[in-house]
C-alpha cells in the first residue's frame, strides 16, 4: 500500500460553491463568509457542538456515491470531507428544518424567537399541540454547557425526555455571572443584572462589585472571587494577569449572541 | 474450582488436564436430573423442586446404604439457566435420555425418582402435550417437541444444560476450550480473522460486522483498549441477553477473553441492566472464580495476559442500552447519546479506544473458535449468518426463548416452533425488533427472517424481541403503547425525539379516543420522517416505526378510527360500547359485579347496560358465563367471540 499524503486541508463545495477548509472542521464552522444561512439555537463557537436543536441539518453528498443519494445530516456535527457535496437549503433540508421549527413552537408558543424563524421557513401557526407555557427553555442545553466550560456547573438538565427541564440543583454553584442568560438562544432565563447594586438569577441574590475609580460594575463579590481562584489556580497571581483573567471570562460572559438572535449592536435585554 | 491441588492453573495444558479428569468422572454417572431455573421457573417453584430433588435422593442413598447395597445407579441433579419453554415451567429434564417434565411440582418429586431414575418408567402426567393440530398424544423427550426440534442453538448451546454457578460443570460441557486454542495456537490476527470469515454481525441490533469492529480497533494504535459487553437488555417483552447472563455467564466471559486476547485488552466492562440481579450474581461468581482460577487478572495461564472484568449496573434508563450513551453512563455521567462523528473504536470510554460488543455476540465467539469460521458461516443466509435469539412472547402458545438459524420464516417461527396463537385466534401482526421496531402483518408470514428482509418490510431485527398479536388487538392502540414507552425512555436531548414523540402520542391519544381529524395522518407521516432522518441516535431515528409500519400495513384502521370512530378490535374504551345481547338469561351475575351500577335487570330478564354509566371496563364480559355480552363500535358487533 502506498503512503496516502496527508494534508490540512480539504476541498468540498457548499451550494455549488468550492470552499477549501481546514481538515477535521465541521461544516458549519465553514460557513460563515460565504452567503449561505444555515439555522441553529444549540451551536455555539466557544462551546463543543453538541447537536441538540437539529436547525442546522444539510443535505450532503460523499464522493462515489449514486447521483440521486444523498444524506441529511447535522453541519454542527460533520466534519468537511475532500470531495464532499452540501446543500444547505434544499427542499428536503427546507422540510425538516419546518417540522423542527414546528415542533418548538408547539413547546415554546411564547418565544419570539423562534416564532420569528418558524415565519422564514412558512411556519405561522403550529400544527401540534401547543404546550400551555409562558417558559421558553428549548433545552438546548448551551446554559448547561457553558456553566461547566466556565468551571462551575451549577447548572443542569433534569429529567428526560418531554419532561426535561434545566435547573439549578447546587444554588451555591451559581456565581451569578449571567453567562447562562445572555447565551440563551430563546432568553428563557429571567434576571435582573443590577437593582441597587443586587442581582438576582436563578432565585438567588447577589451583591454587586463596582470599580470605585470608574464606577464601572466589575460583576457579583462571587464571580470576582471566582475569577481571582482561577487565576490563582493557573499560576496567574500578577495583577496584570488577573486583569486578563478576568477580562476574559466577562468577555465569555458577554460573548456575542448568536446572529439570528438579535442584533450584536443592541444591549442586552434584561427579561423580567 | 481451580486445579485439582487447590492452585490456580499455570497453563493451558493444566486446565486441559483437568477438563479430561472431571469429563473421565463424568463417564460414570449414568442419569443427569436438570431443574430449569430460569426466573420463570423460579417464581413457579424450581428451588423448592430442587431441594426435594436432593432430599429424595439423598433418601433412597440411605436406604440402600441401611440394606448394605451399593448404589447401582449413579445420578447426579443441577439447577440450570432456563430451557426456553417458560409457558410450560417448571421443567425439569433427565439426561442422557432427553425426558421431559413440565409443570413439575416439588411432590411430583418423588414418582420421578422412584419411577423415572430407578425403573426407567415415564410419569405421564408431567408428560408434554401436543396440541390438536398435530394430533394431541404425549411426548417423552424434547427432542420430539416441535418448539425444541425446530430450533438450533448456538449462543444458548449452553443455557439450561450447565449449572451456570459451576466452573467444572461449564469445563464439563467443553467451555474453555475455544480460548485455550485461540491462546495457544492462534494469534490474535489469526482470532479476528476466523471471527471476520464467519461473517458474524452484531446481536444488538445494529448488525454491524464484529469481525471487521474488532480490525478497525486494532488499526489504532494506542496503549489501552476497552473491551465492553452491553448487557443492558431494555427491549420490552425480550430477555435473550437476559437467559444468556443467568444461564450461561462462563461462554459470555469466555467470549470477552477471546475478544480481549485478539485485541489485546487489558480492562473490561460488563453493563448489566439493572433489573437482571441473578445475571448480575452469576457473573460476578464466575468472574470471581474464573480470577481465582488464574483464568483472569494477570498472567492468564501463565501467558503474560492480563484481562480485568468489572460488572457495572445499569440505572434504568433504555437509552443507555445505545452505545455512546453506555459510555456516558459507565465514566459516570448522564447517560445521553452523542454524534457518530468520533468512533468509539478510536474515542470511546474515557476517550479512549473502546470496542463494544452484545452479550450474545461475545458468546457466539467462543463457539465460532471452537467449530470454525466455516461452520458458522454455512448456517443462515448470504448477508445475515449463523442463528438468532428470540424472545416469542404475546398471544402465541409457547412463549420464550427460542433460538433459530437466519432465514427461518416468521410463519415458522410463531405456528411451528410457537405453536400459533392462543385459541387458535386469527394472527393480525408480529412485533420485532423491541419498542422501536415495526409490526408485520400476515401478508409478511413468509418472510425469511434476517437482518437485511426485516429492515426492508419495515420492521427490525433489534435485539430479538417478536411480539405477536392476535385480531383483538388494536394497532393504533399498539403503536400508543410503543410510543408511550419511548417517550419515557428518550434522553430528551434532540429535537425531533423529544418533541416529536410528545407529539406523536398526542395524535395517536386523539385517534384512538374518537377526535382525529382528516390529515392527521399526514401530519403524522411528515412528522415521523422527520424523526426518522433528523434525530440524534437511532433511538430516535427507529422511534417512529412501530406508527409507520402499522400506517403502512393496517392503514384502513387508522382510517376507520379517524373517519368512522370504529375500532374494529374492540380496544380503545371511548369507542367501543358494551351490550347485552337477547341470549341473556337474566343471572344477575354481570349486574353484581358493575362497578359502576350501569346495568339494571331483573332476575331471569335480559339485562340492559346504561352507556352513559359505562365506563368499558370489560368486567361484565368476563364474569358472563353465557357470553352475551358484546362489544360494539360504530353500530357493528366486533367482540362475539367464535365458539369454535
Amino acid at each position: 500500500m502506498s503512503k496516502t499524503k496527508t494534508s490540512k486541508t480539504v476541498h468540498l463545495t457548499i451550494d455549488g460553491q468550492n470552499v477549501e477548509a481546514p481538515k477535521g472542521a465541521m461544516i458549519l464552522d465553514v460557513t460563515p463568509g460565504l452567503g449561505v444561512e444555515i439555522p441553529s439555537l444549540c451551536a455555539h463557537p466557544g462551546l463543543e457542538p453538541f447537536g441538540a436543536c437539529r436547525l442546522c441539518v444539510v443535505e450532503i453528498q460523499k464522493p462515489g456515491w449514486d447521483d440521486w443519494y444523498k444524506q441529511l445530516v447535522t453541519s454542527c456535527l460533520f466534519q468537511v470531507e475532500e470531495g464532499l457535496k452540501v446543500w444547505t437549503n434544499s427542499d428536503e433540508v427546507r422540510q425538516n428544518r419546518k417540522v423542527v421549527l414546528d415542533l418548538l413552537m408547539a413547546r415554546v408558543p411564547a418565544s419570539d424567537v423562534i416564532r420569528d424563524l418558524g415565519n422564514q421557513y412558512g411556519v405561522t401557526k403550529t400544527s401540534y399541540a401547543e404546550v400551555d407555557t409562558e417558559d421558553t427553555c428549548i433545552m438546548c442545553d448551551i446554559c448547561v454547557r457553558a456553566c461547566h466550560a466556565i468551571g462551575r456547573d451549577a447548572i443542569a438538565s433534569m429529567s428526560r425526555g418531554p419532561d426535561k427541564y434545566v435547573d439549578v440543583p447546587d444554588k451555591d454553584a451559581c456565581i451569578g455571572c449571567l453567562v447562562c442568560a445572555n447565551l440563551c438562544p430563546t432568553n428563557a432565563i429571567p434576571f435582573t443584572a443590577n437593582d441597587n447594586g443586587k442581582r438576582r438569577i436563578w432565585g438567588k441574590e447577589f451583591d454587586l462589585v463596582t470599580d470605585e475609580r470608574s464606577g464601572e460594575v466589575l460583576g457579583t463579590t462571587e464571580y470576582i472571587e471566582h475569577v481571582r481562584k482561577r487565576a490563582e489556580d493557573k499560576g496567574l497571581l500578577c495583577p496584570e494577569d488577573m486583569k486578563h483573567e478576568s477580562a476574559r471570562v466577562k468577555r465569555y460572559g458577554y460573548a456575542q449572541k448568536l446572529s439570528h438572535v438579535a442584533d450584536v449592536e443592541e444591549p442586552i435585554e434584561e427579561v423580567k | 474450582m481451580t486445579s485439582s491441588n487447590g492452585k490456580p492453573f499455570g497453563s493451558v495444558k493444566n486446565l486441559l488436564k483437568r477438563a479430561e479428569k472431571i469429563l473421565k468422572e463424568r463417564k460414570k454417572l449414568k442419569q443427569e436430573i436438570r431443574v430449569c431455573a430460569g426466573p420463570g421457573c423460579i417464581a413457579l417453584g424450581a428451588k423448592d423442586i430442587h431441594k426435594e430433588l436432593c432430599k429424595q435422593l439423598d433418601d433412597h442413598k440411605k436406604e440402600l446404604e441401611a440394606a448394605g447395597l451399593e448404589l447401582n445407579v449413579t445420578l447426579s441433579e443441577k439447577c440450570t439457566g432456563c430451557h426456553g419453554m417458560c409457558e410450560a415451567g417448571p421443567i425439569v429434564t433427565i439426561e442422557p435420555e432427553g425426558t421431559f417434565y413440565t409443570g413439575v411440582k416439588p411432590r411430583d418429586t418423588k414418582k420421578i425418582v422412584e419411577k423415572t431414575l430407578l425403573k426407567d418408567q415415564l410419569v405421564d402426567p408431567l408428560l408434554y402435550q401436543l396440541g390438536h393440530h398435530r394430533g394431541g398424544g404425549k411426548v417423552k423427550h424434547y427432542a420430539d417437541i416441535p418448539f425444541y426440534s425446530l430450533q438450533l442453538r448456538v449462543a444458548l448451546r449452553k443455557v439450561g444444560v450447565v449449572d451456570p454457578t459451576n466452573f467444572d460443570d461449564f469445563l464439563a460441557e467443553g467451555g474453555f476450550q475455544a480460548f485455550a486454542k485461540a491462546i495457544a495456537e492462534m494469534t490474535p490476527e489469526d482470532v479476528i480473522d476466523q471471527v471476520e470469515k464467519s461473517g458474524l454481525r452484531g446481536r444488538g441490533g445494529a448488525g454491524f460486522s464484529t469481525g471487521r469492529k474488532w480490525r478497525s480497533a486494532l488499526r489504532v494504535k494506542e496503549d489501552r483498549v476497552w473491551l465492553i459487553c452491553n448487557g443492558d437488555e431494555g427491549d420490552p417483552g425480550a430477555f435473550m441477553d437476559r437467559a444468556i447472563m443467568e444461564g450461561d455467564p462462563y461462554s459470555v466471559l469466555e467470549g470477552m477473553m477471546i475478544g480481549a486476547y485478539a485485541l489485546g485488552a487489558t480492562d473490561a466492562w460488563i453493563y448489566v441492566r439493572h433489573e437482571y440481579p441473578l445475571a448480575v450474581e452469576h457473573l460476578q461468581m464466575a468472574i470471581d472464580k474464573l480470577t481465582n482460577a488464574g483464568l483472569l487478572g494477570e498472567n492468564i495461564l501463565g501467558t503474560g495476559m492480563t484481562l480485568n472484568v468489572r460488572i457495572s449496573r445499569g440505572g434504568g434508563a433504555f437509552v443507555c442500552g445505545e452505545s455512546s450513551a453506555l459510555m456516558r453512563s459507565l465514566e459516570g455521567k448522564v447517560g445521553e447519546p452523542r454524534a457518530k462523528y468520533v468512533r468509539s473504536v478510536e474515542k470511546g470510554l474515557h476517550d479512549e479506544p473502546t470496542v463494544l460488543n452484545n452479550v450474545e455476540t461475545f458468546t457466539c465467539v467462543p463457539a465460532i473458535i471452537d467449530k470454525g469460521a466455516e461452520w458458522f458461516a454455512s448456517m443462515g443466509r448470504e448477508k445475515s449468518k449463523g442463528t438468532k435469539a428470540f424472545s416469542l412472547v404475546g398471544k402465541v402458545k409457547h412463549t420464550g426463548l427460542i433460538e433459530v438459524p437466519m432465514g427461518r420464516t416468521l410463519r415458522e417461527i410463531i405456528f411451528d416452533i410457537g405453536g400459533g396463537i392462543i385459541d387458535d385466534r386469527p394472527f393480525k401482526a408480529v412485533q420485532t425488533g423491541g419498542p422501536s421496531g415495526g409490526c408485520l402483518p400476515a401478508g409478511k408470514l413468509n418472510l425469511q427472517v434476517d437482518f437485511d428482509t426485516l429492515a426492508d418490510a419495515g420492521a427490525m431485527m433489534g435485539s430479538g424481541g417478536m411480539i405477536v398479536m392476535d385480531d383483538h388487538t388494536c394497532m393504533v392502540d399498539v403503536a400508543k403503547y410503543f410510543i408511550n414507552f419511548l417517550i419515557g425512555e428518550s434522553c430528551g436531548k434532540c429535537v425531533p425525539c423529544r418533541e416529536g414523540l410528545y407529539q406523536l402520542y398526542d395524535l395517536l391519544n386523539k385517534i384512538t379516543n374518537g377526535e382525529g381529524k382528516p390529515g392527521d395522518l399526514e401530519t403524522i407521516e411528515t412528522l415521523c420522517h422527520t424523526m426518522e432522518v433528523a434525530s440524534l441516535c437511532a433511538l430516535g431515528k427507529s422511534a417512529p416505526y412501530p406508527v409507520t409500519s402499522t400506517i403502512k400495513y393496517f392503514r384502513e384502521e387508522y382510517e376507520e378510527h379517524i373517519n368512522d370512530g370504529v375500532c374494529r378490535a374492540g380496544v380503545c374504551p371511548k369507542l367501543i360500547v358494551y351490550h347485552i345481547n337477547d341470549d341473556c338469561n337474566g343471572c344477575e351475575v354481570c349486574r353484581k359485579h358493575c362497578p359502576t351500577n350501569a346495568i339494571t335487570g331483573e332476575k331471569k330478564k335480559l339485562h340492559v347496560i346504561d352507556p352513559d354509566l359505562c365506563i368499558s371496563c370489560g368486567i361484565c364480559k368476563s364474569v358472563c358465563k353465557f357470553d352475551t355480552i358484546d362489544i360494539m363500535s360504530g353500530g357493528k358487533i366486533v367482540s362475539r367471540d367464535v365458539v369454535a
